[in-house]
């Protein structure tokens, strides 16, 4: 399928090591972040890491960027002993890191973005622009993308800007390359482009350290695979030699069979008639003509490619987005498009950026969960803390969000909690739809597992669930019906039982189809 | 919390072990957040050391008094600005509704060829809702058409500022005590007389301060203007009305600034156009040394009532050692830009606390 299977050889040879973390411990206060690892990285091959969040691997590569240094143990690059002080300091050893949140100036080239902070200077004065341009080019060349180094980062599509992040870190000549969770923002097709570099960057013999949630994914490009588990390497082992539900099993300590339920229940009485949806864009509708029924006790999930409308769709049925055309139907009735009216008649949506929409981030964990229902709270018009207390105490309780208190600030969660405080806050509403945008977007396994169970259990007690997710696993699994989303409009609609990942993929892509009816 | 006691973590037995090691960095942090107290005694300490005369019974209550209307001013603005926005026309407004005031006190409404004369009263309610209607306005302004708050404020504190000057046509209204005959005497009372040994308006700062403290920490309202603040999406996806929440802290620092203005104008016995100009700028200063964040969804009403006090004793303080008023000016604005600089630390040391707890 890749190099990655085409370079094993089908001994167990290994590889020679370029890079050694020897024993290293990290200690915040009294926590251990990191216990007695030894990692080592494979010269010339995609390393990956795995684990859920919090197990480490973050920690372990800051160390190994030289942003944090270890309580105790020591780096060997090529054999040596050599003491990351700094990020520079690793820099200068050929060490570089691409973060998982892109650090570009959208208002700037990309030459001038490559050259940030270290411009090449004629007199120590002037910036050499020719310069710097012939040299953004030769990378850009090296990335295999076809863009002059002028060109506005802003005018680049995401997938671009990735590369070009990438790009600033081959200026560096670099010899260890350090990539956490680089196709999170990324479509399909733009995953393979990225691949295909990391592809041509091991032919170069750089080596690749590939932090990634994404078990399709990974398996395609990783030779190697480390899985971290509590602060502790739990296991290291060839791709090759190991299939999905290895490394599930090595992450979360149990069996992967089990991580997602399905209600499988019979569906009940119409909640939701959408008839004709349709919202305007800037070039073509965002959502064209979409029509759907989803049924209490029904789980029904939207998949398709980035771009694709579904996020739009979700924010028409909210009613936080203008439609020119179309009908939403809740329970027989036809709805006003506000957010409260459809709030009112059984909606609530939990946003997909749970950062932009979903939390107030300055206030507490209370304070988020209880924020939908605050006139329920009150009595007299004053807030009883007993009753705000008990509420957010049985939801925390209910869906086993991890917190330090109640009073705690919600940005000290995990991902996974924080998108628990936002479900605990829809749940609230009492909805009788659920709609849930990529509810397991950036969280770790066991907390992806929680969420659809979850989601499996509300169906069963009577809620429709609509969601929307760009895993084909998932969907799959969690999905009693599965809408197709391309281009705005819904592409097809297949039953659980008829669903397989080349439906799903033909129908996300099915550009040309929707080209002639044009 | 600014000033109150930092609130409570549930301690869990996993967090007992570390907690030892951070004590340092949690007793700073409670330092910082009663900086704004902590100014406030220290300054008191250092100017009665200095003057015999600051620490005596009359001063104090008289500078309570001129802290007064700065702080019930401040109290409408921290509204607004916990919601992300600010007011620049709580002055001019304050001076609108003094000129309202004074205009129907001293020659009434012309109405039949004569004057209709109001009770005190009734002009101090129609003077609240000028206040609260030029405040709707803003809001309206800044929800309705997306203008930002700033340049809508703007705007309003030269407009109102016009008004307040046209209803004399820029003279002053001298004479506000009115007369038996027309039954409108009595607007002395707000800023002259006292009641069990403090001034009317202390007392009026009081009970603004209660409510607004009530309002903020205890009503789904005040909930509501921290999260639209913090977050205007969750907000919205939270079912709450965000444009009525905005229009209604305008409302309300338009009405408080017309409150402030009228404890000027009684205190003054005249309305004069000019009445409080510049204070919408000693107002945010309160609010911001007292903790609340410009960029919305943080801050207390304690906070800034701290804060008013701060500015008018470290004012009134300079004035009474005799300090020069350009050098006044020179402090006041350090301490707020020192304010904001410990402000920051705050956050920074915060966060540093609540990573290290969640690595626990």
């Amino acid at each position: 399928m890749t190099a990655a299977v085409l370079d094993e050889t089908t001994d167990d040879a290994v590889d020679d090591v370029i890079l050694i973390a020897d024993g290293i411990s990290k200690n915040y206060g009294g926590v251990h972040a990191l216990s007695d690892v030894n990692f080592s990285a494979h010269r010339g091959k995609v390393n990956v890491l795995v684990g859920e969040n919090g197990a480490g691997k973050s920690t372990l590569m800051k160390i190994l960027s030289g942003s944090e240094q270890p309580t105790s143990g020591h780096i060997l690059l090529n054999g040596t002993a050599v003491e990351l002080s700094s990020p520079r300091v690793a820099q200068a050893h050929g060490i570089g890191i691409i973060h998982q949140e892109l650090s570009l100036f959208e208002n700037l080239s990309i030459a001038e973005n490559m050259f940030a902070g270290r411009e090449i200077s004629r007199a120590h004065s002037w910036v050499d622009f020719a310069a710097e341009n012939r040299r953004t080019a030769e990378v850009l060349e090296r990335l295999g993308l076809n863009v002059k180094p002028t060109t506005l980062v802003a005018d680049l599509p995401i997938g671009q800007q990735q590369l070009v992040e990438i790009g600033k870190a081959l200026l560096e000549d670099v010899k260890i390359l350090i990539m956490d969770e680089p196709t999170s923002a990324l479509s399909n097709h733009e995953v393979d482009v990225l691949f295909s570099v990391m592809a041509d960057l091991r032919k170069l013999n750089v080596t690749i350290i590939y932090i990634s949630h994404k078990l399709d994914e990974f398996r395609r490009i990783g030779d190697y695979v480390t899985v971290f588990r509590d602060g502790r390497l739990v296991a290291t082992e060839k791709m090759a030699n190991t299939d999905t539900a290895w490394i599930v099993r090595q992450m979360v300590g149990r069996d992967p069979n089990s991580l997602f339920s399905r209600a499988e229940g019979t569906p009940g009485d119409l909640i939701l008639e959408v008839r004709n949806l349709t919202a305007p864009g800037a070039v073509r509708p965002v959502v064209r003509n979409v029509s759907f029924n989803v049924r209490a006790g029904e789980v029904v999930g939207i998949y398709g490619l980035m771009g694709a409308g579904r996020t739009e769709l979700m924010e028409c049925l909210i009613g936080s987005r203008a439609t020119i055309g179309g009908e939403v139907v809740i329970n027989g009735k036809a709805t006003k498009a506000t957010v409260r009216s459809r709030m009112k008649a059984g909606l609530a949506l939990v946003p997909e950026d749970r950062q932009r929409d979903g939390l107030v981030q300055a206030q507490s964990v209370m304070d988020n969960i209880v924020l939908s229902i605050l006139d329920r709270l009150s009595r007299g018009g004053l807030l009883g803390s007993a009753s705000q207390t008990r509420t957010a105490r049985e939801q925390v309780d209910s869906l086993k969000i991890k917190i330090a208190g109640l009073r705690a600030e919600v940005t000290s969660l995990s991902g996974g909690n924080q998108q628990k405080v936002v479900l605990a806050r829809a749940l609230l509403t009492h909805p009788k739809l659920l709609l849930l945008d990529e509810p397991t977007r950036g969280i770790d396994v066991g907390a992806k597992s929680q969420i659809a169970t979850i989601m499996a259990d509300l169906a069963r007690s009577g809620y429709g669930v609509l969601f929307i997710s760009s895993e084909l696993a998932e969907v799959m699994a969690m999905a009693d019906r599965v809408l197709v989303m391309a281009k705005g409009t819904i592409t097809a609609e297949l039953a659980a039982s008829e669903v397989t990942e080349e439906a799903l993929v033909a129908a996300s892509a099915s550009d040309t189809i929707l080209e002639e009816l044009e | 919390m600014n000033v109150g006691s930092p609130a409570q973590p549930e301690t869990t037995p996993s967090l007992a072990k570390p907690r030892q090691n951070m004590s340092a960095g949690q007793v700073a942090l409670w330092l910082l957040r009663g900086r704004t107290l902590i100014v406030l005694v220290v300054l008191i300490i250092v100017f009665s050391l200095i003057s015999g005369d600051y620490l005596t019974q009359s001063n104090i209550i008289s500078m309570t008094k001129h802290v007064s209307v700065n702080a019930i001013l401040a109290i409408g603005v921290t509204f607004v600005i916990i919601t992300g926005g600010i007011d620049l026309s709580v002055g001019s407004i304050a001076g609108l509704a003094s000129m309202v005031a004074g205009f129907l006190l001293f020659r009434g409404l012309p109405m039949f060829g004569g004057s209709l004369w109001f009770s005190v009263g009734l002009v101090i309610l129609l003077a609240l809702g000028v206040g609260a209607g030029v405040g709707a306005v803003n809001g309206i302004i800044v929800t309705r058409f997306g203008v930002a708050p700033f340049i809508a404020t703007l705007g309003m504190l030269y407009v109102a500022r016009g008004f307040a000057q046209i209803m004399s046509n820029g003279g002053t209204f001298p004479n506000l005590a009115g007369t038996a005959a027309r039954g409108n005497q009595g607007f002395h009372i707000l800023g002259v007389d006292s009641w069990l040994g403090l001034p009317v308006s202390v007392w009026i700062m009081f009970v603004v301060a209660v409510i607004a403290i009530v309002v903020t920490t205890r009503t789904p309202f005040g909930r509501r203007v921290f999260a639209v603040g913090g977050n205007e999406r969750a907000a919205i996806l939270s079912g709450i009305s965000t444009g009525r929440i905005l229009i209604s802290v305008y409302v309300i620092s338009g009405a408080l600034a017309a409150l402030a203005g009228m404890l000027l104008t009684s205190e003054l016995a005249a309305a004069y156009p000019d009445t409080a100009t510049t204070y919408e700028l000693n107002a945010i200063a309160a609010a911001v040394l007292g903790g609340t964040s410009l960029s919305g969804g943080r801050g207390t009403i304690i906070g800034t009532v701290m804060g008013a006090f701060v500015i008018g004793f470290l004012s009134d303080g300079l004035v009474l050692i005799g300090v020069s008023t350009f050098w006044q000016s020179v402090v006041k604005g350090a301490v707020i830009i020192l304010a904001v600089v410990t402000e920051q630390a705050q956050q920074r040391l915060q966060k540093n606390l609540a990573s290290r707890a969640q690595a626990a």
